[in-house]
């Protein structure tokens, strides 16, 4: 009975023990990562092409990026992943730093029958009044302005919106915040939100197939979600005035347009940037990671399987229709990981 | 083969105390989530106290959070699947173990036990799918041109034809709980002595009088048990609600609109909770189910004393 329990024991100390990448004669075989499920696709994609090149696994657990930073936090990761950015005072308080990984766009799309992808075009204010519950009818005289010569049906609105927590509410929300006053007064920017009005879905795929299915509804997806399931996307009105169809290009116009350099800790969002071919509602998904290092050669690992993402990876996320770092912004976060993570005695990790 | 003298006694012993730590290891486990589940949401119960029970509002950003619109849904779809599920079930085990021809027998018990197998995922994407464009397209029209009219119940019927609502949660629930109502209240009408429903059918009783009078009284037991069992299904059920309950936080007075059901809240908002009061109010919501599942059992202990008590009065 005693030896039993004691093996056990030793059983669960081995197993919890070993919870971040085990290290075999100073040569790391593993890295583990938790976090956002909307850039799960593209990071395993690339570890299953670095694991073929180098032999080393990357073990990712798409929980979600709420569990990412609880588990980043408690150590139990060599690093995290989140879909929304920490703010400064958030990194400082738990020693992280944090750093942009891969961008993507959330996507207005709707069902309306007779209604092609980009023919339909909305502005922000129209779009915020949409998911406040004002505009209840598509011929409603705002979007009628926003569509002139279009022939709109007198059908219901129905909106649809995540009912998960999603690091996709989370840009959403913080673009209307952005662009109408109402909304950030009444709803906010989070995760998830008391929304005023609409049904909710279950992930991407949830609204995606609720939009397919309700006739008169509109939601938003990510962009690789609404090009695979071909729902009909809209086109947005932008800071700069311009209506512009979302696609790789505006993504990475709205990323080149972002003030990365000026940003601490990289908190940038990507929602609502200047330039006349800026898709106004685009986000990057983080990584997060220690500043002081306990194991620097599993950091060293990490860092050096990131490096090879940005500079090998961009083919294959573009193929899953996530859009790649721009190489100004890569540059700079190899500048901050050199500066600001370090191992115990205070060297440098990277390069 | 025996085993004689100590030896043997030893071996029971050991046999005795080892089922006792399974049996008692229930116990524990009960008394270890309810600890867990209490510790976990003491820091919602402690900021919101009562009122968490009865706010409908569920605002993650200005982090107010009330349990209303979730307990609402959760008791609303297992009433409107208690009232699907038991006349049906009750129907399938009368005409199995009563009427059924022998050779239909086998097969509908077969359907039944395969329609209890399948997993709950799989009735909530055939109740997106399937059931819910049916529904919005044939069924909600009707319901909202024909109830929704009436005086009173009328606004419980009223709304827009989404499919998506309640209404379909409460049916698919009902439809999932109907296989484990129905081979239970078969296997519970077949152990009915035969003696006693022949001599009723002997001095002239219906069909309908040998059910009431004879098969259950003789089973009530196990039937409001079974009924219990069904409804502890459905107001645990999650998956499958998420699918087709349409997710939102308010509070509606019409079926036909969404609504939300607190295991369907639990597994929707859990990943992405962050801040110590939101997921702590989740935890809540975990809590109130746990005694939500507790007060219905009790209530079955209660109806049963009662049935027994009855009994000795009558004869």
């Amino acid at each position: 009975m005693k030896k039993t329990l004691i093996i056990f024991l030793m059983l669960m100390t081995a197993m919890f023990g070993l919870g971040t990448g085990p290290v075999v004669a100073g040569k790391v075989k593993a890295i583990s990562g938790a976090g956002a499920t909307f850039p799960y696709p593209v990071y395993a994609k690339w570890a299953a092409a670095y694991y073929k090149l180098t032999g080393i696994k990357l073990n990712y657990q798409s929980i979600g990026s709420g569990g990412g930073i609880k588990q980043i936090k408690a150590k139990t990761v060599d690093f995290g992943a989140s879909d929304a950015p920490l703010k400064p005072e958030q990194l400082d308080k738990w020693g992280l730093m944090q750093f942009p990984m891969i961008m993507g766009g959330v996507v207005p799309v709707v069902n309306l029958p007779g209604v092609k992808p980009g023919q339909l075009r909305l502005s922000n204010e129209t779009l915020a009044d949409i998911y406040l519950g004002k505009i209840r009818k598509w011929n409603d005289p705002a979007i009628q302005k926003d569509n002139p010569g279009m022939a709109l049906p007198s059908k219901i609105i129905t909106v649809v919106h995540r009912a998960d927590g999603s690091g996709t509410t989370w840009i959403f929300t913080n673009f209307l915040c952005k662009v109408s006053e109402e909304w950030k007064k009444k709803v906010g920017n989070a995760k998830s939100v008391a929304w005023p009005t609409g049904i909710g879905g279950k992930g991407n795929e949830g609204v995606a197939s609720y939009v397919k299915r309700i006739p008169g509804s509109i939601g938003y997806v990510e962009y690789a979600y609404a090009l695979q399931n071909r729902l009909i996307y809209l086109k947005l009105k932008n800071r700069a005035g311009a209506y512009v169809e979302p696609n790789i290009d505006t993504f990475q116009a709205a990323a080149a347009n972002a003030d990365w350099a000026g940003a601490k800790g990289f908190y940038v969002v990507l929602t609502d940037q200047p330039g006349k071919d800026s898709w106004p509602i685009t986000g990057a998904s983080f990584i997060l990671m220690h500043k002081i290092q306990d194991k620097p050669e599993v950091a060293k690992a990490v860092l050096t399987f990131f490096d090879w993402c940005y500079k090998n990876g961009q083919e294959m996320a573009k193929k899953l229709d996530y859009v790649p770092m721009p190489e100004n912004v890569v540059e700079l976060v190899e500048k901050a990981w050199a500066t600001e993570i370090k191992d115990k005695s205070g060297n440098p990790i990277w390069p | 083969m025996i085993r004689s003298g100590t030896k043997g006694r030893i071996l029971d012993v050991i046999f005795s105390s080892a089922t006792k730590i399974c049996a008692i290891s229930v116990f524990l486990i009960i008394v270890a989530i309810m600890v867990a589940l209490f510790a976990g949401a003491w820091p919602a119960l402690k900021k919101f106290g009562l009122s968490f029970i009865f706010s409908a509002e569920w605002n993650p950003v200005t982090e107010q959070f009330g349990a209303l619109v979730a307990i609402y849904g959760t008791v609303v779809t297992s009433i409107i699947a208690m009232l699907i599920g038991v006349p049906v079930s009750f129907g399938i085990a009368i005409f199995i173990t009563e009427l059924c021809p022998s050779w239909l027998k086998q097969p509908i018990a077969t359907a039944i036990e395969l329609l209890a197998a399948i997993p709950s995922i799989i009735y909530g994407m055939w109740g997106l799918f399937v059931f819910a464009p049916f529904f919005a397209d044939h069924i909600e029209p009707w319901i909202s041109s024909t109830l929704g009219n009436l005086p009173i119940i009328g606004p419980l019927f009223s709304g827009p034809p989404l499919g998506i609502g309640v209404l379909t949660a409460g049916i698919i629930l009902g439809i999932m709980v109907i296989p484990f109502m129905a081979s239970v209240f078969r296997d519970l009408f077949e152990v009915v002595p035969p003696v006693l429903k022949e001599s009723a059918y002997g001095i002239g009783a219906t069909t309908w009088e040998v059910i009431k009078k004879i098969v259950l009284p003789y089973t009530k037991v196990g039937v409001v048990g079974a009924i219990m069992l069904g409804l502890g299904r459905a107001l645990g059920e999650t998956m499958a609600v998420t699918f087709v309950i349409g997710n939102a936080d308010r509070l509606e007075t019409s079926l036909l609109m969404p609504g939300n059901t607190i295991s369907s809240s639990l597994a929707n908002q859990f990943t992405e909770a962050v801040g110590e009061i939101y997921t702590s109010s989740l935890i809540a919501l975990g809590l109130i189910l746990f005694f939500l599942t507790f007060l219905v059992l009790a209530l079955a202990k209660y109806l049963l004393i009662r049935l027994t008590l009855k009994e000795g009065v009558r004869t």
